[in-house]
């Protein structure tokens, strides 16, 4: 911690949202996106995370990498729970356009409207982006 | 109010980084406070001090180290995403056993603890990328 920033002693927590927008594999944002994910679990805040257009396959089913020679991190996204990362959040929309129900999904998410995501980003603190 | 800023692109490829300097130029100015700079993804690229733009444009590293020591902005550069991309300090070369280091003056290469304390301390976090 810098010492030239105040640190609110029991602060309130602060509510963040990482919104997932890229596919897995094509640029390296939905991997280095996981790595925030993670590390923001250590900071005992309310983090959710969205996912839409791309960024809903981050989360399919089956994920086979070894073509690309790249490390599948899809894994991760099953162990989110056992950091108390339980909000995940895809857009109707964007899954459907994709042509993949939920059942095509690796984890439990909630899905919802683009109206409804709007509102969810809307009540946020902090919002990244990736 | 107290701004901290993301950087998720590199210099001279994507305007982002543009946009953050002016947005942190254009805040100081209106008298608010710019706290931290977090670089991530290829945006750690913005802290390389062997970067030689031509003469006739701006130095985008430069311009960073100038507003950081006018204005005590920390400028934090991820760890991780900088390993990847060829990016060290004098002890990250010393114990990755590189003959050279190459952070820019007023940069630091630290964890990704950094951009969440920098989300829950400063009243925006605002983010420049794709």
């Amino acid at each position: 911690m810098s010492d030239d920033m105040d640190f609110e002693e029991g602060g309130a927590i602060k509510k963040f949202m990482f919104v997932n927008r890229k596919a897995p594999y094509g640029t390296i944002y939905a991997l280095e996106g996981l790595e925030v994910v993670l590390i923001s679990a250590a900071f005992d805040q309310d983090v959710s995370l969205a996912f839409v257009d791309d960024g809903v396959f981050q989360l399919v089913k089956g994920q086979k990498t070894d073509g690309v020679e790249m490390k599948n991190f899809s894994p991760t996204y099953r162990a989110l729970e056992g950091y108390d990362i339980e909000k995940l959040y895809v857009e109707r929309e964007s899954m459907e356009t994709r042509g993949l129900t939920e059942d095509d999904l690796l984890v439990d998410v909630q899905v919802m409207s683009a109206a409804e995501m709007g509102d969810m980003m809307a009540q946020q603190d902090v919002v990244i982006s990736f | 109010m107290k701004f901290a800023i993301m950087v998720n692109e590199g210099p001279y490829t994507h305007q982002a980084t543009d946009s953050a300097y002016q947005f942190a130029k254009a805040a100081i100015a209106k008298g608010h406070e710019v706290t931290r700079v977090f670089f991530y993804h290829d945006g750690v690229n913005n802290g390389t001090r062997l970067t030689v733009p031509p003469q006739d444009d701006r130095h985008i590293v430069n311009r960073w180290s100038e507003i950081a020591a006018q204005h005590n902005i920390d400028l934090v550069i991820c760890i991780a995403a900088a390993q990847r991309r060829g990016l060290l300090d004098d002890n990250e070369a010393k114990r990755q056993g590189k003959d050279a280091s190459n952070i820019a003056p007023g940069f630091r290469i630290s964890g990704l603890g950094q951009l969440v304390e920098a989300g829950i301390q400063s009243d925006r976090l605002v983010v420049f990328g794709d």
